[in-house]
């Protein structure tokens, strides 16, 4: 039997795909707020993302990644039902403390929007009032939709062109809950930087509690690299084993974007090289 | 008879001008000849001091007298059968502490280079067909938690005296700092894999991708699992930072990161590997022990124009192996003795440009033992880099404490384990190498997972364990 095999896959959009890999011992570890480091070959880099979903019947886990670069999109193509991950590990990473908040906002924009389910839904579990508010440039690349419904009381969908839900950007649909909920103790944001920082910035004045799941650039994910680091307050955290997530008001995400930025010119160039080897006639 | 000559017979050695700019091996190794010249200058002494020196104890004198009677089968055999590391300590070892420190050839002479001669008996090893075979004949089966050298070690032991083991590596390949941590230049992967090989051989079972602790909790592996006792060689891995301003800067980065992309995940080898690693033209390492010299020889070639050692101290308080300083001169590096860095320049960009230092000199002993080094007043400077690679030394790496009960640690993090066994403070449990002692050396490693092992059967056969 071959290790880490995929055994589903759904296709959200042209850009966001699901991967359902067996892993029985991860799926009994596994607690919201995760993820995991993935290899797609010998030679490939290592990626965190976040655990989705898991399943201890099945055991299997779920990761609903977005083809960005040249890791993502090679996965896009390459992982089939029945294919295999070269390397998984995991989980990593401090699971999401769930506590007693009454009425929580469930924030999730872009590739955060997968990650942000499996906390929404254990919230709901702990008895809170939930609030899921998704963003998504437009109406077809939306998806969970329906899971999110079954997990949260309310649900706030934006898309910056308004072809489906509200029109407006994820902090739009954030004013709108607030304004409509004096009462909201807690927040949950995980998107890109710029995202969670104007979630945080939202958050801000009314002292709301905001947890955000930071994603710096990885590559052990077990806190021997050192190169997570993320500035919290007046800490330096790796996120790999400190985090992922952390109080979003704390953390300084210029630097982290900064920092996601050290390799732009090798990420283009690999993703260049590699997508002109697809073109070759084989 | 042994022949008096004052010098060891030197270690052939990969050009200079060339090796600065790529991976290959800059030890060659001996030749026969070679071999059989130095073998001859050991004086095979009765109260052999050198064994003293070893920390497993090799029986020096016999393995080189083997060497010089042309008897390659037997020299290995006496080697293997003190050390399961040969070919890899006969590398690395700091040999000038240890052995060969003690070689009474250095009271008029040079040492003999024993480790020069380990190496070669461990080559011609690796040259001759894999006789390894499974013996398990125990019922009792043993985890490891770690593929360093100490882990790898307790595994070859046990499955020498017959247990079932497997060992788990939260990493996707063995090898511990072996593998992520000395480059291809000092330690060629194909020799540790050879080593890894033979382990295969005996029935070790590998198992790569699983952190203990968040993949399996320690607890599962007795109550869940079977496993009658439980080896610790999670090492030193945690990267110590220095808290200055600019840390966070883009192009400052961790000696492990540094050496993690660049051996363990191919980055020299971008973008054909995914991962990338880069250097400026100007980059500088702070620090003087192994982990630096092999972050500022590997900046060379990957590219660098200049290559900085910075250090508060002085070359005498180094802790690098004489030989790669050595080799670290011939191939260029700078050194910036008596030099503390005080802050990482910004260029604007969040990008390094620069590091300010202040120079340093020497005062009285500190605590270490070792002159304290103190700031001179007014001369600070700013050295222009790209690259500030921070090898100031590694802690052990919480992760396993911090989600197993009863696991005792001291002050700086270490596990507490009983020096001749590793018994922890937990039953069965038992612990080695740089997870006890904070950063130490691959033969120190090696031998506490050989003790272990050692300790794990006496206990076992001691309280015999119900099978779970
Ligand atoms: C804890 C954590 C959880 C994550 N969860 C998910 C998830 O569930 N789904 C998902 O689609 N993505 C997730 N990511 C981001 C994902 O890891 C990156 O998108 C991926 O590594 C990009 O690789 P690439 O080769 O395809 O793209 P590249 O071309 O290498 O990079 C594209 C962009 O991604 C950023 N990036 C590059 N490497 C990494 C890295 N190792 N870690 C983080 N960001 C990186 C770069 O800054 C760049 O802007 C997560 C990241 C972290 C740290
Ligand atoms: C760059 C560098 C150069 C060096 N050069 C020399 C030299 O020339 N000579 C010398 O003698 N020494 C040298 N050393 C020191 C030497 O490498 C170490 O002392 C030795 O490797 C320690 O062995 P170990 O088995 O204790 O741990 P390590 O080699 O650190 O191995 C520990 C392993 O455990 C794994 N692990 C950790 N936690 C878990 C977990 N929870 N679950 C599963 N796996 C886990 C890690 O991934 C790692 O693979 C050097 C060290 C470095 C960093
Ligand atoms: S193992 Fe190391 S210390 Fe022992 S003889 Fe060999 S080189 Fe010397
Ligand atoms: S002390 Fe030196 S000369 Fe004497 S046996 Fe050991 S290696 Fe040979
Ligand atoms: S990814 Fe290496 S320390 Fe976090």
């Amino acid at each position: 039997m071959s290790q880490f095999e995929i055994v589903s896959r759904e296709d959200f959009s042209e850009v966001t795909y699901l991967l359902e890999v067996r892993h029985p011992q991860m799926a009994r570890a596994a607690r919201p707020g995760q993820f995991v480091i993935v290899m797609l070959n010998e030679h490939g880099e290592r990626i965190p993302l976040t655990i989705a979903d898991f399943d201890r019947h099945r055991g299997t886990i779920t990761l609903v990644i977005q083809a960005v670069g040249k890791t993502t999109k090679q996965m896009q193509q390459e992982c089939r039902v029945g294919t295999s991950l070269f390397g998984l590990v995991g989980p990593m990473g401090i699971p999401t403390h769930i506590g007693k908040p009454k009425k929580v906002l469930c924030v999730g924009g872009g590739l955060g929007v997968a990650p942000v389910f499996p906390q929404a839904r254990a919230l709901k579990e702990a008895g809170a009032y939930v609030i899921g508010i998704l963003g998504f440039r437009s109406k077809d690349l939306i998806f969970w939709e329906d899971k999110f419904r079954a997990a949260c009381d309310e649900l706030i969908l934006c898309t910056n062109d308004g072809s489906a839900g509200m029109k407006g950007l994820i902090t739009d649909g954030i004013a709108v809950a607030l304004a409509g909920h004096a009462d909201v103790d807690e927040c949950v944001a995980i998107g890109p930087p710029v995202m969670m920082k104007a979630c945080a910035d939202a958050t801000r004045a009314r002292r709301i509690k905001t947890m955000v799941s930071v994603n710096p650039i990885m590559v052990d994910g077990t806190g021997m690299c050192g190169g997570c680091r993320v500035k919290v307050g007046d800490d330096v955290k790796f996120a790999c084993v400190d985090g992922p997530d952390f109080d979003g008001h704390l953390v300084d995400f210029d630097d982290l974007m900064t920092r996601l930025r050290r390799f732009t010119p090798e990420e283009k160039r690999a993703e260049q090289r590699w997508s002109d080897s697809c073109r070759m006639p084989q | 008879m042994p022949v008096k000559r004052s010098d060891k017979t030197p270690m052939p050695v990969h050009d200079a001008q060339l090796r600065a700019h790529d991976f290959v091996e800059v030890n060659t190794g001996y030749t026969p000849a070679h071999a059989a010249f130095e073998a001859e200058r050991c004086l095979r002494c009765q109260d052999a001091a050198c064994v003293d020196g070893c920390p497993v104890n090799i029986p020096i004198p016999d393995f080189i007298h083997a060497v010089a009677a042309g008897d390659m089968p037997k020299a290995a055999q006496i080697l293997r059968g003190a050390n399961p590391l040969p070919s890899i300590c006969g590398r690395v070892c700091p040999q000038e502490n240890q052995c060969e420190a003690q070689c009474h050839m250095l009271k008029r002479f040079n040492p003999v280079a024993i480790g020069h001669l380990e190496r070669f008996v461990a080559d011609w090893e690796r040259t001759q067909p894999v006789t390894a075979k499974p013996n398990i004949t125990r019922k009792e089966k043993i985890a490891v938690i770690g593929a360093g050298p100490s882990g790898l070690v307790c595994a070859g032991e046990l499955a020498r005296l017959g247990y079932s083991v497997t060992v788990y590596e939260a990493l996707h390949a063995p090898g511990g700092v072996l593998r992520y941590g000395i480059p291809e230049f000092r330690l060629p992967k194909s020799v540790l894999d050879w080593e890894i090989g033979v382990l295969k051989a005996m029935g070790v079972e590998i198992v790569c991708n699983v952190v203990i602790g968040r993949t399996i909790k320690m607890d599962d592996l007795f109550e869940n699992m079977g496993y009658a006792a439980v080896f610790i060689g999670t090492g030193a891995g945690l990267p110590q930072f220095l808290g200055i301003p600019g840390e966070n800067l883009n192009g400052v980065m961790s000696a492990n990161e540094f050496l993690t992309r660049m051996n363990l995940m191919g980055g020299y080898k971008f973008p054909e590997n995914d991962t990338p690693m880069k250097v400026g033209k100007r980059v500088a390492v702070i620090g003087a022990g192994n982990t630096a010299m092999d972050a500022v020889r590997s900046s060379l070639r990957l590219g660098a124009e200049a290559a900085y050692i910075v250090y508060r101290r002085s070359e005498k308080e180094m802790g690098a192996r004489v030989e790669e300083y050595h080799h670290a001169i011939e191939e260029g590096v700078d050194f910036r003795w008596l030099t503390n860095p005080l802050e990482v320049v910004d260029d604007g960009n969040g990008w390094v440009s620069g590091l300010k230092c202040q120079k340093m000199k020497l005062g009285e002993p500190d605590a270490s033992g070792r002159a304290r080094p103190i700031p001179i007043e007014g001369s600070e400077f700013v050295l222009p880099v790209d690259n500030v690679v921070l090898a100031i030394g590694t802690t052990p790496n919480p992760l396993l404490t911090r989600t197993t009960s009863g696991l005792m640690t001291n002050k700086k993090g270490c596990l507490v384990a009983d020096e001749s066994t590793g018994l922890t403070s937990k039953a069965l449990v038992f612990a080695g190498g740089d997870a006890v002692t904070g950063a130490a050396t691959v033969i120190l490693a090696a031998g506490a997972g050989k003790r272990s092992a050692q300790a794990i059967h006496e206990a076992l056969q001691q309280a015999p364990v119900a099978a779970h």
